[in-house]
């Protein structure tokens, strides 16, 4: 059975489409998450699925009941109160009580259950994350990844169908997110329940879903398995979005190839004529010496190298190349030593290399505020 | 596609009940307004050639001698104790809040009795110096000056408290870029730091003259005439309602300048924090007769102000305990309670509700609207806000005599007059301190209430009520205090024969039996230091990079609405 039905929502702010019909669903045990950039509306579609904004047109469905329906133009029926609908909601903030020491929050929700029952459930959540040594503590005096551990066991202690998080890791240190990531994506697994989380890293995104759904500006792009969505994007915006890329505006030639800095790049599919977006991911580029270079590979200048530890970041110009062609980005292994001003030969991977259609001219990439 | 926001009714019903409250604090001020142009100009001519220049003088000097006192005392002294490090800097920063636990009034009458001519501190100097040498030159402390010096004297915390907090806010990161970019210590304060905290100097100073122009026992004891001494009497003795009406619109003409004149010189100068990173502020250590002059500095408003005032209320009280405090002082003890009492409840009630109905409604115009004009009544002078109470209400009584043909006071005789008055200058001191508690508690706990399976009414006892609990009793204390000191709306509205402390060390008072007001005025003034207390705390426990106050009782924020 599906735990999560979202069908056709729309939703604005004022004058500001917020969402522009979505729909998707999401199954018993599945993670789903929501990635795109600040203000492409994912957040506003997990607080309507929790209740937590009205609905304004479409409808929500949990676990076969119909929880919110709106036609729009207020013809809405009446919805189930967040407090009825059974979610566990993860706020960025994480909003622990301050009030409530830690044993107090995790057993919030459980205020049906008789007090020790109570407590041993939320003894046993706290343990689940674990934070059960620190039950008598309160919320000021938790780090931020402790605090994030105490508002999942919160969420989790009333055993929710549904599980919704909202930039779950935003608030925390990047060298403990990758733990908490991992423990996280254990106790939802363990749960059973549904999850759905929103996240603007692409990373964290492909580490915890088992299928991501790339939004923007109210809409979903493509949704599927992280891997299908690296593989084969659907769109500039989806590449773009997942990983660091070259990117390239040209038109079709009578031959049916775009020109490039890294020569001509087949565009199946596109009228001669028409103008196409030929997007190369930069790790897709490899860089060899000079005196090594594969058959098939372009003269280059290394203009500049940054190495990062276990890759570097390269910045090349085609030999002989005209002053106005753009360079081109290589991420490439950390051992690979080239100096800056060398000449070195490029061979791109063609697995790496996408061509779509050109849209109206977009602000695709600069929309990450 | 088309889906605007579904109205919900709850909304619709917290909208009304703001707007109802909004007219509650409208009506009596409409009715001033109304009194005033129904009268001939008569009144108007006569007061222009008599007395309105003399009250006009006075209201001028009292602004400029308070504004520029309070600013300078409560700026300097901010400045001292938290940018300077020199010995009992720990004790002063709470210590110069003491004076705020002083009626204004109180000090008149204890200065009326030690400086004036009668008094202990002329009589030793006479027997120093003899007769003549010292009435050459020994200043009248019953004058404008002396009013303007008792004014100061009370009134400069609210200027040093909101420039401390102001300083303290200041991320240490701009002061500390100023120095790199090549300013002197005094340099970067006359340049980054004053500058930055003028907003909340100004808001401060607004304060304190607002105080001042409410004030009625100090410039009365003194003989200096002012709007509100004139309202008072011509009121009281004259029963001139019209009369009352017309010099109570003036002031408020006078207040709404001086409001003007705030907003005007803050201009757009709502300066946000872009730092988030505190660090203790840096110390300039004080040495030698510098550290002795900002002692000195320092010491001076809280003996002059607290500690020699609150000496002679002490001994006069032993003097008269015997006869003074009797069994008609219990009674007036109790009165000033259930008014007190009374108000702070009614005040914390009303106040809640609206901060409770702003927040469920996510700041809907309306209620947005209803609560800045509830905030404007603490601006009105307590004496406006009588003559309009007791206009409006006469009006009510008269209006259902006029259908009933009988002669009742239905709402004017009684206490319901003086609850509405004070519910209509003190409501904004609740909804300040109410909405300040409110905002430690963040949409997203509700949310998370909501998804823990409350509704909302769980949601408000078991997360709103609990965090609340702090401000809404922080609330009813400012209110209450406020109330136990109040004199000229109380004066006013009184009903017959129905006195308080306050009344009664008025009353001793003017018929110059300073030493019989003293236990009254010593119990105003023991009521009155509890939120002087809570604010000490507040400010001792202040972490830095958090403004004392909205470390948890919200006092200050409290004072600032207005």
């Amino acid at each position: 059975m599906t735990a999560l039905v979202i069908e056709n929502v729309a939703h604005r702010y004022g004058p500001t489409l917020a969402l522009d019909g979505v729909s998707l669903t999401v199954a018993k045990g599945e993670i789903l998450c929501l990635l795109g950039p600040s203000g492409c509306g994912k957040s506003t579609l997990l607080r309507i699925a929790a209740g937590l904004e009205p609905l304004q047109s479409g409808r929500v469905t949990i676990e076969g009941h119909t929880v919110a329906a709106a036609a729009g133009a207020g013809a809405g029926e009446a919805e189930v109160p967040p407090e009825a609908r059974n979610i566990g909601f993860l706020f960025q903030d994480f909003a622990l009580f301050p009030h409530l020491s830690v044993i107090e929050n995790a057993a919030f929700g459980l205020h049906r259950l008789a007090a020790g029952a109570a407590r041993e459930r939320a003894q046993a959540a706290l343990a689940r994350v674990g934070m059960a040594e620190l039950a008598g503590a309160y919320p000021h005096t938790l780090s931020g990844g402790q605090q994030q551990r105490v508002a999942l066991a919160r969420a989790m202690a009333p055993a929710p169908r549904l599980f919704l998080l909202d930039e779950p890791f935003s608030g925390i240190d990047a060298r403990l997110r990758r733990r908490l990531l991992e423990d996280t994506w254990r106790v939802l697994k363990e749960s059973g329940a549904a999850s759905v989380v929103v996240t603007h890293d692409p990373e964290e995104a492909m580490l915890l879903g088992d299928r991501v759904a790339v939004m923007r500006a109210g809409r979903v792009l493509q949704i599927g398995a992280a891997d299908d969505l690296y593989r084969r994007p659907e769109t500039p915006f989806v590449a773009e979005f997942l990983s660091e890329v070259n990117k390239f505006r040209g038109t079709v030639n009578a031959s049916g190839a775009i020109d490039t800095p890294l020569g001509p790049v087949a565009a199946p599919g596109l009228a001669a004529g028409s103008h196409a977006i030929v997007i190369i991911r930069q790790q897709g580029v490899g860089v060899f010496p000079d005196s090594s270079a594969p058959p098939g590979s372009l003269p280059m200048t290394v203009e500049w190298v940054r190495p990062m530890g276990a890759a570097s970041l390269v910045l090349l110009r085609r030999r002989g190349a005209e002053a106005a062609e753009p360079p081109l980005y290589a991420r490439v292994s950390g051992k690979l030593r080239l100096a800056e001003g060398a000449f070195a030969a490029a061979l791109v991977d063609s697995d790496e290399v996408f061509v779509f259609p050109a849209e109206t001219p977009t602000s695709v990439g600069s929309g990450r505020d | 596609m088309s889906a605007p926001h579904r109205a919900r009714n709850p909304d619709r019903g917290w909208s009304i009940f703001g707007l109802a409250l909004a007219l509650g604090v409208a009506i009596p001020l409409g009715a001033v307004v109304w009194r005033a142009f129904s009268g001939d100009g008569a009144f108007w001519g006569h007061l222009a050639d008599t007395v309105l220049p003399r009250y006009l003088a006075n209201t001028f000097w009292i602004v400029l001698g308070v504004g520029a006192g309070t600013i300078l005392g409560g700026v300097a002294s901010a400045w001292l104790v938290s940018l300077c490090r020199f010995p009992g800097r720990r004790i002063f920063e709470w210590a110069l809040l003491l004076p705020l636990a002083m009626p204004a009034y109180v000090v008149a009458y204890v200065y009326a009795g030690l400086f004036d001519a009668a008094g202990p501190v002329h009589a030793s100097l006479r027997g120093w110096l003899g007769a003549e040498g010292v009435l050459s030159w020994y200043p009248n402390i019953r004058s404008l000056w002396g009013a303007i010096l008792v004014l100061n004297l009370v009134l400069y915390p609210y200027v040093y408290m909101l420039a401390r907090a102001a300083f303290l806010e200041q991320s240490v990161c701009v002061l500390e870029v100023s120095r790199t970019l090549g300013l002197s210590p005094w340099g970067s304060a006359r340049r980054v730091a004053l500058p930055l905290a003028r907003p909340s100097i100004a808001v401060g100073a607004s304060l304190a003259l607002m105080e001042a122009l409410n004030d009625f026992g100090a410039v009365q004891h003194f003989g200096v005439d002012t709007f509100v001494t004139a309202i008072n009497r011509v009121w009281l003795a004259r029963g001139d309602a019209t009369g009352a009406a017309q010099l109570a619109l003036l002031l408020i003409l006078f207040v709404a300048a001086l409001v003007w004149i705030e907003r005007w010189s803050r201009g757009r100068a709502a300066f946000m924090h872009m730092s988030r990173r505190y660090r203790p502020l840096p110390a300039y250590d004080l040495k030698g007769w510098r550290a002795a002059a900002a002692v000195a500095f320092c010491f001076a408003p809280i003996f002059f102000g607290f500690l020699l005032p609150a000496a002679a209320l002490g001994t006069w009280t032993i003097d008269q305990a015997a006869s003074a405090i009797d069994a008609r002082f219990w009674k007036l003890a109790l009165n000033s309670v259930v008014l007190a009492g009374g108000a702070a409840i009614l005040c914390v009630t009303l106040g809640g509700a609206i901060a409770y109905a702003l927040r469920q409604s996510r700041g809907r115009r309306s209620l947005r609207l209803a609560a800045a004009i509830v905030g404007l009544g603490y601006a009105v002078p307590g004496a406006v806000i009588a003559v309009g109470v007791a206009l409006a209400l006469g009006g009510f009584d008269r209006a259902v005599n006029g259908l009933t043909g009988g002669a009742s006071l239905w709402l004017s005789g009684g206490l319901f007059a003086l609850y509405f008055a004070y519910a209509v200058r003190f409501l904004p001191i609740a909804l300040g301190a109410v909405e300040s508690g409110f905002t430690r508690v963040t949409p997203h706990m509700d949310d998370a209430g909501r998804t823990l399976g409350l509704g909302p009414a769980g949601v408000f006892r078991r997360i709103h009520a609990p965090m609340l609990k702090g401000s809404l009793l922080t609330a009813a204390l400012l209110v209450f205090v406020d109330v136990m000191k109040e004199l000229p709306a109380t004066l006013m509205l009184r009903p017959f024969n129905f006195d308080t402390l306050a009344i009664r060390t008025y009353e001793f008072a003017s018929d110059e039996q300073l030493k019989a007001a003293a236990p009254a005025a010593l119990a105003i003034v023991a009521v009155g230091i509890i939120p002087v207390i809570l604010l000490s705390r507040a400010i001792a426990h202040a972490r830095p990079g958090m403004a004392a106050g909205t470390a948890g009782t919200g006092v200050a924020p409290a004072l600032r609405t207005a």
